[in-house]
């Protein structure tokens, strides 16, 4: 994949409305399908505890199975959406299904983390402007998300969202974190090397016992 | 050290954050170096990622592969699924290759990551520390600058050994007041997440104090720490005083000589300063606090453990609805006691209350007693050390002698990831640290408590308190 294409700059769909507070990652993807399946298939397992009833049919009450929720790019949740596990399983599900946005009042600070490394968008709003962008989707689920002027439209609601600016370029050109830190290794090095000097119980190597049983080097 | 000497006053958190950036990247993104990394099987595939791009790790020996999380943790180590197995064995390929030091099942230090790191000193104070683990924050427990990751950012950590991270505001909590007899590090947290909801500390990093806190021991500290992330905070931290450095200096990889003379010098200055500004402060009086229990479907759905279920009127308008789900989910009806509630399995264990002190917490209450009939009532220590120590005195003979299954070292029942799970319905009292919708199987009902809690439940059958059995041991 380019560069190019796996950011992100304007995303035009349909919004998902998830009105529920500490939706966590286990309840976005579950251990089992988690470590029974590889990356790529998690999509139809996304949110599965809430979306599926026990005989894996769609719940009929669960506002994600709403017509124009099912094939939604953008998920609007409630406040400490992505809490609990650090499992990057819940963004690559979330992100498998179709979401590219996340909105939200307030995210798992892993989980929140884990949308950059991905180029999927979080996005904050205060409480009242979640709920009123809430209250717009039920309207009408049509929304537009702009990462170049950072800002939200859906009907007759518009406003505009704070990010960080660094993480902003990250997502609109699509890089990724290791490679701008690769660049930049020598800094590190000489870091590291002052660091030991200060303080040699911080990198102290010990004989570890485990160390010899399979042969590490 | 007076305001001339010092006329900033740092917390904690801020000492340990300056100490590790090498550069501030843009805004407030900061990057960090790192010290320790621990791994775990289910992430061994970032290893293999990186080799497959040509890539090395850059600092091998710094971090430290651990098997916990697929582990089987049934006697004998048997019945470990395919999945499983696949995985171990990637871990075992990758860290040979890598020059990662591997923790492996055959080794006496096996353990769960946040157990053993801070037993073995692999953790010390004033390091930063990262796991691709929420949990990773029971390491701060030990003055260290500590938080759990995504598989992304493990590959960029194996790769730079650094990570990029804005900096949080720092919180101050504080426990105080001396805790009544079978009251634990799990209820105060259960406490903290119930009073200020499981959103109460995201964006911070929360360092602990107060008089509760600086009588309480290393085990109680970690399991506090622990639970940071249950509360919303990826960070959790305790100063440095007499009980850690007693702790970090006589660990089986500690430092030694005139090198650990100069490392307690400095872990000495690892502690807030004297009117240092915290963005949140919170303070809970914990003289009176009974054992906690949880009876919904997040932590903080917790509540005395003598106290009838709260009707979800009681709720801010906007937890209304989830409440009504929490109840439905678990089977129970708000106004009726959760005391006497039946149970189908017990779970000690997980990096929350895994540890000697646990154990010892529940032989305490089983002592020549015999698990109710009908459940099933797991121990899962958190290391092998713990096992030994554990075994060392007694605790193993009194627990099976009660019922119990003792068993292997590792996550267990915790995550699931190694199949430990339950089967739909089955209603579970955990010492784990969540109590999620599926956490332990699809359609599991799940309560957290202290492993004192947990024990009295399984002789009990029920969910029950565990200074009954304490006052009835006394008038026998």
């Amino acid at each position: 994949m380019t560069q190019a294409n796996r950011g992100i700059q304007v995303v035009r769909g349909t919004a998902a409305v998830l009105d529920r507070a500490n939706v966590d990652t286990d309840i976005i993807i579950s251990v089992t399908r988690v470590v029974t399946l590889k990356r790529g298939d998690y999509g139809p397992w996304a949110l599965a505890a809430l979306r599926l009833l026990p005989d894996g049919s769609l719940d009929p009450a669960c506002s994600l199975n709403e017509p124009a929720a099912r094939t939604a790019c953008v998920l609007v949740a409630g406040e400490n959406f992505g809490c609990g596990s650090s499992r990057e399983h819940a963004v690559w599900a979330l992100a498998e299904y179709g979401f590219k946005v996340v909105i939200a009042p307030s995210f798992g600070d892993i989980f929140y983390n884990n949308c950059f490394s991905n180029f999927v968008l979080p996005v904050r709003l205060t409480p009242d402007v979640n709920s009123r962008l809430m209250q717009a989707l039920v309207r009408d689920p049509h929304i537009e998300v702009d990462l170049e002027r950072c800002c939200i439209t859906a009907g007759d609601f518009t406003t505009t969202f704070p990010i960080e600016p660094f993480w902003r370029q990250v997502l609109l050109k699509g890089q990724r974190m290791v490679d701008i830190l690769l660049e930049r290794k020598d800094e590190a090095l000489a870091f590291e090397t002052q660091a030991a000097a200060a303080r040699p119980w911080l990198f102290h190597d010990p004989a570890y016992a485990g160390s010899t049983a399979k042969g590490a080097a | 050290m007076n305001s001339l000497d010092s006329p900033i006053k740092q917390t904690l958190f801020e000492k340990l954050w300056q100490r590790h950036r090498i550069a501030t990247l843009a805004d407030s993104l900061d990057w960090l170096y790192v010290d320790r990394h621990y791994i775990y099987e289910m992430n061994s595939n970032q290893i293999e990622l990186l080799r497959g791009v040509g890539r090395r790790v850059r600092a091998p020996r710094r971090t430290i592969g651990v098997m916990d999380h697929m582990i089987s943790s049934a006697p004998g180590r048997h019945g470990t699924p395919k999945w499983a197995q696949d995985y171990m064995d990637l871990m075992r390929r990758e860290s040979g290759i890598a020059g990662i030091p591997l923790l492996d099942e055959d080794t006496p230090d096996q353990g769960i990551a946040h157990v053993s790191g801070p037993e073995l000193g692999l953790t010390q104070p004033g390091m930063l520390v990262l796991c691709g683990d929420s949990h990773t924050s029971t390491n701060g427990a030990m003055g260290a600058l500590a938080w759990g990751i995504g598989a992304s950012e493990i590959n960029t950590v194996l790769a730079t050994q650094t990570i990029v991270q804005r900096k949080p505001k720092a919180m101050q909590v504080r426990f105080e007041g001396k805790l009544q007899p079978l009251v634990t590090a799990k209820d105060l947290i259960l406490a903290l997440i119930a009073a200020h909801g499981a959103a109460g500390g995201v964006g911070h990093a929360v360092e602990f104090g107060g008089s509760a806190i600086r009588s309480m021991g290393m085990d109680g500290r970690l399991t506090l720490c622990n639970m940071s992330i249950e509360f919303g905070a990826k960070w959790g931290i305790v100063g440095v005083d007499e009980t850690t450095i007693a702790y970090a200096s006589s660990r089986p990889y500690s430092v030694k000589g005139a090198v650990l003379d100069a490392a307690i010098k400095d872990w000495k200055t690892l502690h807030s300063d004297e009117g240092a500004v915290f963005a949140r402060e919170i303070e809970l009086d914990v003289s009176q606090l009974a054992p906690q229990v949880t009876w919904g479907t997040s932590p903080e759905h917790a509540m005395a453990i003598g106290e009838t279920m709260p009707e979800p009127a009681e709720a801010a308008p906007e937890s209304r609805k989830a409440w009504e789900d929490a109840y439905a989910y678990m089977g129970l009806k708000p106004g009726a006691p959760i005391a006497g509630v039946p149970v189908d399995h017990v779970f000690i264990g997980s990096c929350t209350n895994s540890r000697l002190e646990d154990i010892r917490d529940a032989a305490r209450i089983v002592r020549g007693r015999k698990v109710a009939p009908g459940v099933q009532a797991w121990v899962v220590p958190g290391s092998g050390r713990v096992r030994r120590q554990a075994e060392a005195e007694g605790l193993d003979r009194i627990l099976m002698e009660a019922g119990f299954e003792w068993r292997e070292p590792g996550c267990s029942m915790c995550a699931g990831s190694n199949g430990d799970i339950l089967k739909r319905g089955q209603r579970s009292m955990s010492t784990s640290n969540r109590n999620f919708v599926g956490r332990q199987g699809d359609g599991v009902r799940t309560h957290i408590g202290s492993p004192a809690t947990a024990a009295a439940s399984a002789i009990a059958g029920v969910i029950a308190d565990p200074r009954e059995f304490i006052e009835k041991e006394v008038s026998v």
